[in-house]
């Protein structure tokens, strides 16, 4: 509270990006954790509510006849441009949000203090939802050849590493501490993946540290280890993800890749996916596309091009795909690493356990997917998406990335994934938004040290609990697409651009009507329809039993149109900006869809409204509640939300 | 002509086929008049590909002779021997098709090779319209004596009661003297008699008059099209083409002329003739001008495009730069934004608007048709639709035969080809794809009107106009295919079983983000289709599924 200067400022104004003459004037309030703005025009009470944390940059501009401009840049890629009428408020409102938006200790990050209405021993459950265990279990884990190891039990080996680790059975615990030690931050070769079908498996380290002629002998074991932990195959994969250049500058500085002659039955390829650095710089000029006010279609191509964003996607899916096939059509293991092993070896690893196991498709298996390849063995989440004031540099979208190469799978194979964009979306935007303890801290150990499982809640359990917004109604566990090893094109004209993710809250640009929620709708109601006809085809066999023909049968009314799937609403639209100012500048023009307009601006509130879920926290200073915060089954976050059946 | 002139040799046997999404398979081949008829005769797997010579639009040959170094007496010793196969010459023809297939057909025999190549060359392209499949194609399950065409503007006129107090039907046009590419009927305010229409005619390129082409029920203002004045360079008027437009606002206080050529443009058309309507001859019309591309811009720009899908060097970058500069979606983009402005002046502003280019027989077109379908929920269904293409494209006078003469693989010389109907697919596509509910038909519908606008076995796209239609006896001697497609089976196939009716407007985004490459048409003939059929195939079953169970827990006895 303490870094609040102004906690209400009146009659602000907030612009509509696309269409700025469209703008709304309200209040704005800060409190401890929101930014909101309450129109209080059209009788309407629509709130735009901005969690702090998913504030990523403050921009303030230059003062004008009508106001300072505030311009607020969200990790979940919402854009808020807001004109505050006094340049002093505007610089009270800007000094507060930047540190609001920027905690410089854990305790002040949003999961400490969001406390949902569930006792403590429900949210000691929500934690036990995923065991990683159980999934090792379910990979036939352990067996003959590969064996749980203690030797990181208390983050000795590798501080970034957990605890439990599965390493090959004639792994000795002298050569796994030798192996560590010839790689950097110890983090040394460990099952990622193990396939029962073929005892293929895919393995994770991070960069030998070779230099340009140093050996290790244990690391040698190791590999060796690794090998013969597949008994049917002779050779083994080690792929190093960067670009070929990157590694050999590594070894400079003692570091690099493994030589091939000095491993048995290697073969060595390189996989050149570009570093964090290149992936931030990518997105963000990406983003500068995504946010042009009306660009031509040329210039969205070309910065699309230029951003090279897509180029990179496709970079991380093919390392994926060849692993993949590595594994399941040869038979043979893959040792994966970059240099630290946490960022491109994650995503690289977690694509290919999504093309190679059906299980990782559903609702469950990617949740415990993200558990193991980026939580568990190290992704530094708390860096990579600034949730605590740091080094810039260390900034970098690579868990967007794996999201959106699974979405680019969604797009080539909808039949194949249980969950829908929208559970990748919700994802995404509480990777970011700190609400809960699962993504805080930079690896497993600091995560234990803050004592996060005791103080916060499992965005997991919270998935699950609303599965069915996030159920792919196309999804066919038998069908053709869902079985076995997923094989994708990778022609660039198979790469699209994810506009329900980087334009989500540009609510004219998506679709008006969603087939998913119509099919969602539809198969709810087939559900009902079926549980009844069975429930009437017993009370007639029953009836027939008891032979009493005369009782007439009941029957349910029907209307043609799914449960509560009201159409009109959907289609709330009002034309684009075809003109091109065209309309405005005539004055005489009669613009009045009244109806429509009413509709649109209702929506409009609910869509921006990000992060709905969130205003179970305590915000004292807020006289009014969103309509949504009595609802928190659902959430609201995705534009697609906006569309469903209400 | 007899076909057979031009086919040296009728059957190959043992001719190795490889099509797109098949396995290669080995049988024979026949050519025949109209078709390449390929039969797989390999145990187990018998099939047919038929393929209409029309549909063909560039052939590759390549021919090797493994003899080559021992040819000359060989020749002699063939000659003699009376066998005309050289053995071991073989020769491989890549059929290039105006639908975007690609096949590749080994053939046996050098010569048999360069004889079928010089049969599907002369045939593919057949000058005389008389002698194109069409007047040959008798399925057995229609008459020709069933129903022609869906509609006419006889009909239309007929059906549309509110018209009647200021619109009448004019069939000045009966023998087509007036302008040879309007049908017979048309509708015109009441208040001009056809003496006016005859001068009005004079004074529009091709006597394309303003004639009405939809009405907007909601509020009685009316989309009008016509082709562009012929004011010349010495800004000529035409009382008559004044009173008529007049006539068209009747007493509200203006009405919008969009013209889809940039100021320029428009111009400069008046150093060759044609112009605009001027300020202050038109006093009580605004002209907006919004530049489309036509006419060989659009047709090089579709030549990229399928380039660029067919590049195969796997890199991103050169995908999108490739993707960038063949500016087809930016005509997507600037299609659909006009059609938008224009339903936007209807609809929103309550004005009527005459829309022209040059001609009036493309773009003209392609943003009225798109504007109805953005306003008028009648259009949006399947029947709706095919009624809207025949009124606005075929009895309007979209040249077809000259637009879809070749399409992007073709070498021969660009004459009038342009691919602005393809256009209109891919616009209706992405208005399907941002409203997937509220459009009646599926894309399976588009992809196949985008193959029968270019080759088919119906008669509906022959010819440019209603003129050259009647003069050929289409209607008598052809087939219909707008008939063909509602029929139960192809109804079946080709409606959207998530259609559900609204009277509301679908105003499409033109936002960049939103408009996308229409990979159905564009990399139809690509496997990762298949898998998006699978999921419309889906759809489809969920559909009836819950039709089923919801028909079977109503009352029956109610």
């Amino acid at each position: 509270m303490e870094h609040i200067r102004l906690p209400k400022v009146d009659n602000v104004r907030l612009l509509d990006r696309i269409s700025p003459r469209r703008s709304r004037v309200g209040t704005l309030y800060l409190t401890a954790t929101h930014t909101i703005f309450v129109e209080n025009e059209s009788g309407v009470r629509n709130e735009t509510w901005v969690l702090h944390s998913l504030v990523c940059s403050l921009e303030k501009q230059a003062a004008t006849a009508s106001g300072s401009s505030l311009l607020i840049h969200c990790k979940n890629f919402q854009v808020l441009n807001f004109v505050i009428p006094r340049e002093r408020e505007c610089h009270d409102v800007h000094l507060s949000l930047q540190r609001l938006s920027q905690p410089e200790r854990p305790d002040e990050l949003y999961c400490i203090s969001y406390k949902p209405n569930i006792d403590a021993e429900e949210r000691r459950q929500e934690w036990d939802f995923l065991d990683l265990r159980a999934d090792y279990r379910r990979m036939g884990l352990p067996n003959s050849l590969w064996k749980l190891s203690s030797v990181n039990q208390h983050y000795k080996v590798s501080d970034t590493y957990p605890a439990d680790l599965f390493v090959p059975e004639s792994a000795t615990p002298p050569v796994i501490v030798g192996s560590s030690k010839f790689r950097s931050r110890g983090r040394f070769p460990t099952l990622s993946y193990y396939s029962k079908e073929n005892h293929a498996a895919i393995c994770r380290s991070s960069q030998p540290l070779s230099g340009f002629s140093a050996r290790c002998l244990e690391d040698e074991q190791m590999l060796e280890a690794i090998l013969r932990s597949n008994p049917r195959s002779d050779f083994m994969y080690v792929v190093d993800t960067r670009p070929k250049l990157n590694a050999i500058a590594n070894r400079a500085a003692g570091k690099g890749y493994e030589n091939e002659d000095n491993y048995s039955n290697i073969k060595f390829q390189f996989i050149g996916i570009e570093n964090i650095h290149v992936m931030r710089n990518s997105q963000q000029k990406m983003m500068e596309v995504c946010e042009l006010r009306s660009p031509s279609m040329s210039d969205f191509l070309e910065g699309l091009e230029s951003s090279g964003w897509l180029k990179h996607i496709k970079a991380v899916l093919d390392a994926g795909i060849f692993i993949a096939k590595a594994v399941a059509e040869e038979g043979v293991s893959v040792l994966v690493h970059c240099s630290d092993g946490w960022d491109r070896t994650a995503q690289v690893c977690s694509v290919a356990c999504v093309l190679l196991d059906p299980h990782y498709r559903t609702l469950r298996g990617l949740m415990v997917l993200i558990e193991r390849d980026w939580i568990s063995f190290g992704h530094k989440f708390s860096h990579r998406c600034n949730h605590l004031q740091g080094d810039p540099k260390e900034v970098s979208p690579v868990i967007d990335q794996f999201l959106e190469c699974v979405w680019q799978l969604m797009e080539q194979f909808p039949c194949a994934f249980e969950f829908n964009a929208r559970f990748l979306i919700t994802i995404h935007s509480h990777i970011y938004s700190c609400q809960y303890g699962n993504f805080i801290g930079n690896n497993q150990r600091e995560r234990t040290e803050l004592g996060l499982r005791e103080k916060t809640h499992s965005l997991w359990s919270y998935l699950w609990m609303n599965r069915a917004d996030y159920i792919n109604p196309l999804y066919r566990p038998d069908h053709s697409q869902t079985q076995g090893l997923l094989r994708p094109s990778t022609a660039p004209y198979c790469f699209k651009f994810w506009r329900a993710l980087y334009n989500r809250f540009d609510r004219g640009m998506h679709p008006r009507q969603s087939v998913e929620d119509y099919l969602s709708a539809i198969q709810e109601e087939t559900q009902q329809l079926e549980e009844q006809l069975a429930s009437h085809k017993q009370k007639i066999a029953q009836l027939e039993q008891e032979q009493e023909w005369s009782v007439p049968q009941k029957a349910v009314p029907f209307d043609k149109s799914p449960t509560g799937w009201t159409f009109c609403n959907n289609l709330a639209n009002t034309p684009q900006d075809y003109t091109g100012g065209f309309f405005t500048s005539s004055p005489c023009q009669p613009r009045a869809p009244i109806t429509l307009q009413t509709e649109e601006s209702n929506k409009t509130s609910e869509s921006i409204l990000s992060n709905g879920s969130d205003q179970e926290s305590g915000i004292a200073d807020v006289s009014c509640r969103s309509p949504l915060s009595e609802d928190s089954t659902r959430d609201p976050d995705s534009d697609e939300a906006a569309y469903s059946a209400s | 002509m007899e076909f057979s002139e031009h086919i040296k040799t009728a059957n190959v046997e043992d001719v190795v086929l490889r099509q797109p999404l098949h396995p290669p398979g080995r049988g024979t081949l026949c050519i025949t008049g109209h078709h390449l008829l390929f039969s797989d005769r390999e145990e187990g797997s018998w099939r047919q590909v038929l393929l209409l010579l029309r549909n063909i639009d560039a052939i590759e040959k390549s021919v090797e002779n493994l003899l080559t170094c021992s040819g000359l007496f060989s020749n002699a010793g063939l000659s003699q021997s009376g066998v005309s196969r050289l053995p071991g010459s073989s020769g491989t023809i890549t059929i290039k098709c105006k639908d975007l297939r690609v096949l590749q057909l080994d053939i046996p025999g050098m010569e048999e090779c360069l004889n079928i190549a010089r049969s599907i060359e002369t045939l593919s392209c057949l000058d005389s319209m008389s002698e194109l499949y069409p007047f040959f194609y008798r399925p057995s399950n229609a008459s020709l004596r069933d129903q022609w065409g869906l509609s006419s503007l006889e009909r239309h006129y007929s059906q549309m009661k509110e018209l009647h107090d200021r619109w009448r039907l004019s069939t000045v046009n009966r023998d087509f003297s007036v302008c040879p590419s309007y049908p017979q009927a048309v509708i015109v305010p009441k208040s001009t008699d056809d003496d006016m229409l005859e001068k009005v005619a004079k004074f529009r390129q091709g006597g394309r008059f303003p004639v009405l082409c939809y009405y907007h029920k909601k509020n009685g203002m009316v989309i009008m099209r016509s082709s562009q004045p012929l004011t010349g360079a010495n800004r000529k008027r035409c009382r008559e083409d004044e009173q008529l437009l007049q006539a068209v606002i009747d007493g509200s206080d203006k009405g919008y002329i969009i013209d889809t050529r940039s100021s320029q443009q428009a111009l400069q058309a008046r150093m060759t003739g044609g112009g605009l309507e001027s300020k202050s001859c038109y006093s009580s019309w605004k002209r907006l001008q919004r530049q489309m591309e036509r006419g060989k811009a659009l047709q090089e720009s579709l030549i990229k495009l399928v380039e660029a899908c067919g590049d195969e060097s796997n890199n991103m970058d050169r995908w999108l730069s490739k993707l960038e500069n063949s500016k087809w979606l930016s005509h997507v983009q600037t299609a659909l934004s006009t059609a938008g402005l224009l339903a936007e002046c209807v609809e929103r502003d309550g004005h009527s608007v005459l829309v022209h280019g040059s001609e009036g027989t493309d773009s003209t077109l392609l943003i009225s048709t798109l504007a109805q379908l953005i306003m008028d929920p009648s259009c949006r269904t399947l029947e709706g639709f095919l009624t809207l293409l025949e009124r606005e494209w075929v009895q309007a006078g979209h040249p077809f035969q000259q637009r879809c003469a070749h399409s992007a693989h073709s070498h021969a010389r660009l004459q009038q080809e342009s691919p602005v109907f393809l256009l209109l697919l891919d616009c209706v596509w992405q208005l399907w794809r941002q409203f997937p509910l509220a459009l009646g038909f599926s894309e399976a519908l588009l992809l196949r009107l985008a193959t029968e606008a270019y080759a088919s076995d119906y008669g509906t796209f022959l010819g440019n106009n209603q003129q050259e239609r009647c003069a050929l006896g289409v209607k008598e001697n052809t087939y219909c295919l707008f008939q063909a497609l509602l029929r139960p089976r192809e109804r079946d196939c080709y409606s959207n079983p998530l259609y559900e009716h609204t009277e509301l407007a679908i105003w499409p985004s033109v936002h960049p983000q939103s408009l996308q490459l229409w990979r159905g048409f564009f990399l139809r003939w690509t496997p990762q289709t298949h898998h998006l059929e699978e999921a419309q195939e889906e759809i489809r079953n969920m559909v009836i599924e819950w039709g089923k169970l919801a028909l079977s827990s109503c009352p029956a006895s109610t």
